[in-house]
């Protein structure tokens, strides 16, 4: 049993749990994701790994409330347990494996989007702690939904923050804050997007213009997450892919994102239903 | 004449009636037609019923027992070279097996041994229960304090996955006095008993789960939620944990698809995900959230059980569903009788038919199956005659689901993540007759050797494997 260690509301709908899985933490790499299920009758949700710490065993996970599922694993309190954690899964981020040399040139612009900001923060971390320059972007829509802006400014050389309503920040979209960035004379090597897929879509064009190798985290639906089902297949450069074994993370340049968001909202009808039967099975409430 | 008693038949729920639900189709003998039909055995001098079973099964001795009246002692015997026999008398190709070579059916129909084997497990541990559509009690976990001692030398083994090979190879090694540890990815035990065969063929708690019990008993840990390849590697294991040897029985989990336009559109599935959401995730009862899309019409493409799986499970979520196979219905690679219950049952078999497209509509979900007729040509290699498209013959079948049931292929992850490991062309682990890898200390059978197969030929490979494990680790 993966026992909760600590719990935080980040926002009134965003999570951030610390669970104990010592053997996933003591192999857990930025870019990987993990699955949990949280009683024996919920589904298998993935969540990205916003932290890991291979001494104290533990990993942490920052949950949105988006669905019946959602709601159950943030209903969870510190000192119980989920039925299930598992992983690591996917592959770790392209940095990790990269040889000295070419890490010694690289500049990195990591741009979160939301809820994406939780796994951004490990390879923020990773990079910081390797030496590699790396500024960060978090947008959100305002400033109430903003998350680690304080975690994330200790391990970037440069944080800019832009919420679309200007309550914090920059006034606009990520997009206009990277276009913003690089005006004001930034270069970098290479971009990464984590956020809401419509978001690296768009942030993926922005970089396309500025010239911007960009990298994207695909959040896809799965049941195992070890290639089995096949739910996460993604055309990247007209090739079928599968997300949860070849990524999560793909050239963004590559990756058709109309067919992914269609395919993300494959089960919407089945979940709508869902979300309006749904009785807390653990006696919280809706 | 014992032989002169036709072969009893077994009871079945009515295909109507079943259609509409998940509950067990065949109910299985009672004690009274198990002990008829044992009769009917001449037990030959040399039965070829044991040499064509995998995992050498004493036929003629434990069907002896049946007609005494001795169910335990059929047991017993079963169990020296089978620890899932409720399993295997329920999905073992029984007609090109055992059965297919009793002697009985050169002329008559062969014994059941399939259901006789069947009876057996199920009545110890549902008593009279067995045979009936009675509910029996689930069985109950077995806790720590339960499990022997090790008696032998407690030389730690690894089995990765807790499919019929890995169960099979840790009953063994556990029965020789090892320490087994068996790893499982999923966060339940069976591997494709419980992700892959539904639940209307294989009961899962009524059955399946009594069974891994049983080889719980045995002394077998089983760790679920670790993925090896990811969670720990296998040097990791032999070179930290102490595992002297490892047993790789990871299955052949990788789905194939066509590779046909419009394969990723909303609406087209895989077999293995359309049955994982159904068996281990439960989609099929409403207390669990996993959702599933089924749709008012299916298509299933294949011909293999997991097509037959996938296409009745389609049909008891309400679908109209029809079995697309490139071939004719002799050539259907499934069991005899998942065939003739998807056809009870009223599936639509449209043979000599191949998909060439998946067609959408403007919202990217499946509107229709663009298919090319086909006709039987020159055998091929695997002797099967192969299918040849009739040129200009393509049409629709318009449809709202797509399930690809195409054959699955080894997961590399622990290929990948282990130096050593040899694999083929196909993805599938080298290794010799005995099990043995191109890695010291690392053996591997099952699917993850030789691409999908059956359950029982899994659990012969493990038993072999077993043996080497043991060889090797005494030196």
């Amino acid at each position: 049993m993966f026992e909760i260690l600590s719990k935080e509301m980040l926002t009134p709908i965003i999570c951030r749990m610390k669970v104990s899985a010592p053997r996933l933490a003591a192999a857990a790499q930025p870019g990987q994701f993990l699955i949990v299920r949280a009683d024996e009758k919920g589904e298998r949700i993935p969540l990205t790994i916003s932290d890991f710490d291979r001494k104290e065993g533990t990993v942490t996970i920052v949950t949105q409330k988006i669905g019946a599922s959602t709601a159950d694993i943030i209903a969870y309190e510190p000192g119980e347990c989920f039925a299930d954690v598992v992983g690591p899964l996917g592959l770790a981020s392209e940095f990790v494996e990269m040889p000295a040399d070419k890490l010694a040139q690289q500049r990195y612009i990591l741009i979160a989007g939301g809820l994406g900001t939780a796994p951004v923060y490990p390879q923020a971390k990773w990079l910081k702690e390797h030496g590699v320059p790396v500024d960060v972007i978090i947008g959100a829509k305002t400033k109430d939904l903003l998350i680690y802006t304080d975690e994330m400014r200790e391990v970037c050389d440069n944080l800019f923050i832009c919420t679309d309503d200007g309550s914090e920040g920059f006034k606009g979209m990520g997009t206009n804050m990277l276009e913003h960035v690089v005006e004001e004379g930034h270069k970098y090597t290479q971009a990464v997007i984590i956020g809401p897929m419509i978001m690296m879509k768009f942030t993926t064009l922005t970089c396309k213009k500025l010239g911007i190798p960009a990298i994207v985290s695909l959040n896809t639906l799965m049941v195992d997450g070890t290639g089995m089902c096949g739910a996460c297949r993604v055309s990247v450069g007209g090739k079928t892919r599968f997300a949860c074994v070849e990524g999560p993370e793909f050239d963004g340049y590559e990756v058709d994102f109309d067919q992914a968001m269609r395919r993300q909202g494959q089960y919407k009808a089945e979940e709508i239903a869902a979300n309006e039967n749904h009785v807390c099975k653990i006696g919280r409430g809706k | 004449m014992a032989n002169r008693i036709p072969r009893v038949a077994v009871r079945e729920q009515d295909p109507k009636a079943r259609a509409t639900n998940f509950e067990e189709v065949c109910y299985g003998y009672n004690r009274e037609e198990a002990m008829l039909e044992a009769s009917r055995c001449l037990h030959c001098k040399n039965p070829r019923c044991v040499s064509a079973c995998p995992v050498n099964v004493q036929i003629p001795e434990f069907i002896a027992k049946v007609v005494e009246g001795d169910i335990e002692g059929a047991a017993a015997i079963i169990a020296q070279d089978s620890s899932l026999p409720a399993v295997c008398g329920r999905v073992c190709p029984q007609e090109t097996q055992c059965e297919g070579s009793c002697v009985l059916g050169v002329k008559g129909e062969p014994v059941a041994i399939g259901k006789l084997e069947r009876f057996v497990a199920d009545y110890m541990h549902m008593g009279d229960a067995a045979g009936s559509s009675a509910p029996s009690a689930e069985a109950a976990p077995v806790s720590d304090s339960e499990r022997p001692a090790i008696k032998g030398t407690g030389d730690r083994v690894a089995i990765v996955g807790s499919g019929p090979a890995g169960l099979a190879c840790a009953s063994d090694l556990a029965k020789w006095g090892y320490d087994v540890t068996i790893f499982e990815a999923l966060h339940k035990a069976g591997g494709v008993l419980e992700y892959g065969i539904p639940e209307f063929r294989l009961p899962k708690d009524k059955v399946l789960k009594h069974e891994i019990e049983e080889v719980k008993r045995l002394g077998v840990k089983i760790e679920t939620d670790v993925i090896i390849g990811k969670t720990v590697t296998i040097d990791h294991l032999m070179d930290q944990e102490g595992f002297k040897a490892v047993f790789i029985g990871s299955g052949a989990g990788l789905p194939k698809f066509m590779n046909i336009p419009g394969e990723n559109l909303c609406g087209v599935f895989s077999a293995n995900e359309f049955l994982t959401r159904n068996n281990l995730m439960k989609a099929w009862r409403d207390d669990y959230l996993t959702p599933i899309h089924a749709g008012k019409k299916v298509c299933v493409v294949g011909g293999g059980n997991v097509a037959m799986d996938a296409a009745r499970t389609a049909l008891r979520l309400g679908a109209e569903v029809h079995i697309v196979y490139r071939r004719t219905e002799a050539e259907l690679p499934a069991r005899k009788e998942e065939v003739h219950h998807a056809i009870e049952e009223g599936i639509i078999f449209d043979m000599l038919t191949n998909p060439v497209e998946v067609i959408g509509d403007e919202k990217g979900w499946v509107k229709a199956l663009k298919c090319i007729r086909m006709e039987l040509g020159e055998p091929d290699e695997s002797g099967r005659r192969s299918p040849v498209p009739v040129e200009g013959s393509e049409f629709e079948i318009e449809t709202e689901t797509v399930i690809m049931a195409l054959g699955t292929s080894p997961n590399p992850m622990i290929s990948k993540s282990t130096a050593g490991l040899e694999t083929n062309r196909r993805g599938c682990l080298v290794a010799d007759e005995e099990g043995a890898t191109t890695r010291p200390g690392v053996f591997a059978g099952g699917d993850a050797v030789t691409g999908a197969a059956t359950v029982i030929l899994a659990m012969g490979a493990g038993r072999t494997a077993a043996k080497a494990i043991d060889k090797y680790i005494k030196g």
